[in-house]
């Protein structure tokens, strides 16, 4: 049983980095096409042709990257510069917190699986409730860098005019991903509309007299209204059915029903069903019930593979057809 | 050699600012409130990047070809187009309007 069950999450996990891999290629394409801006910008200002390379292989963060790259073309000096691109930065550490349940290993490990965090693919591994797709967070990671710095290497030789790609509308791209893939997130769960609202208006306040960085984080108060709530009543969508020996408390145990019909309810009920049905049914079946009782004995290390997480569409995949990749999985 | 120790500065500050978290809070299970907090910063937040990528530092840069562009995305999400198809329609809007 040990060893269908290590096969079941070898499989599952690699379907996941391919979703992420699918998913981030979408994130990658917008990468790439900012990433020649960069390169362009930054050779422009007498960077030179190795340092925006090296500078985006070792950063590989946009927003951060153009902050340098403004305030040291400005004149701004070496202090200022790394000031506030580490202000911009410093939305990772709240994003870390949140991915960190579900990474794996010992401080030294969970920290380097931690750099895999960036803005499209944390968003996009994202499951709901809190709980983060690791593989699908490194697959689609995994895409972005090479664009990224392959997009910087392109800008710099070519070095086109930043004003065509302004021209035309590509800088729209990444904006556009992340409103799909919050349109994403509050179709799969309605409780995200409050904390959706409020973190906007919060970042528009704050982004009036802050950097970007800080008022991003400034947005992640938003997610308080969280307390507001039944405590559990987030928390337990996440673990539908077999997972987390934790919340296996009892008074998580009614909500349960409630709670994850109402997010599949009505405008996701297609995608959520077929998308638990078929790996369930098809090869599952037996596992995934011993698999859950072996799971609430021992207090695992991390989560188990649920069979039916509402398996996010992937916004590079057919948001049709989120089934696919996982009806491979049988094969 | 300014460039070159502000982008060893960045990328350490960086490192740093993604491995704090899964570092110091990985290893135990929180409790469920603040999970459950936890669960809500991620619209909270990719509300907050859009916003803030729209808006730029002290609102400079709205730019309304822009918006009509990204308009476009949550109703053909709704209506369940493809992404690919999605993000070229807002693209093209947005290049047309900029005619």
């Amino acid at each position: 049983m040990d060893s269908l069950r290590s096969e079941r999450t070898a499989a599952s996990a690699r379907a996941s980095f391919v979703s992420g891999l699918r998913t981030g290629s979408g994130l990658a394409a917008a990468s790439f096409l900012l990433a020649v801006s960069f390169g362009a910008v930054s050779a422009s200002q007498g960077w030179g042709h190795l340092a925006p390379v090296i500078c985006s292989m070792v950063v590989f963060s946009g927003s951060a990257q153009f902050a340098l790259l403004a305030v040291l073309g400005s004149g701004g000096g070496l202090m200022g510069a790394v000031a506030s691109a580490a202000l911009i930065n410093s939305r990772f550490v709240p994003m870390g917190i949140a991915v960190a349940g579900d990474l794996r290993g010992g401080r030294f490990r969970r920290a380097l699986e931690g750099q895999a965090v960036v803005d499209g693919s944390w968003a996009a591994a994202h499951l709901g409730g809190g709980r983060f797709d690791r593989y699908l967070l490194f697959g689609a990671t995994a895409i972005q860098w090479p664009a990224w710095v392959a997009g910087t290497g392109l800008g710099v030789v070519v070095s086109p005019d930043p004003d065509l790609l302004h021209r035309l509308g590509l800088d729209v791209l990444t904006p556009a991903l992340f409103v799909a893939l919050l349109c994403d997130e509050v179709r799969k769960e309605r409780l995200n509309r409050l904390p959706a609202l409020l973190g906007a208006l919060l970042a528009a306040g704050l982004v009036l007299f802050l950097p970007a960085g800080p008022a991003l984080v400034g947005a992640v108060p938003a997610a308080l209204v969280a307390l507001a709530r039944r405590p559990a009543a987030p928390a337990v969508s996440d673990t539908a059915a077999p997972a987390a020996p934790d919340t296996a408390a009892p008074d998580t145990a009614a909500p349960v029903v409630s709670d994850t019909a109402a997010p599949a309810a009505p405008d996701t009920a297609a995608p959520a069903v077929s998308d638990t049905a078929a790996p369930a049914v098809s090869d599952t079946a037996a596992p995934v019930v011993s698999d859950t009782a072996s799971v609430a004995g021992p207090p695992v290390a991390g989560p188990p593979r649920r069979p039916g997480p509402p398996r996010r569409p992937g916004p590079a995949g057919e948001p049709g057809r989120p089934v696919r990749y996982d009806e491979e999985v049988p094969r | 050699m300014t460039l070159w120790l502000a982008i060893v500065a960045v990328a350490a500050l960086s490192f740093a600012f993604k491995a704090l978290g899964p570092a110091l809070v990985g290893g135990r299970t929180l409790p469920p409130r603040a999970r459950s907090v936890i669960a809500l910063t991620a619209p909270a937040l990719l509300a907050g990047f859009i916003v803030v990528d729209v808006l730029g530092p002290r609102w400079s840069a709205v730019d309304l070809t822009l918006i009509a562009g990204l308009a476009v995305v949550p109703v053909l999400v709704r209506t369940r187009a493809p992404l690919p198809v999605t993000l070229v329609a807002a693209v093209a809007v947005t290049a047309l309007l900029r005619l």
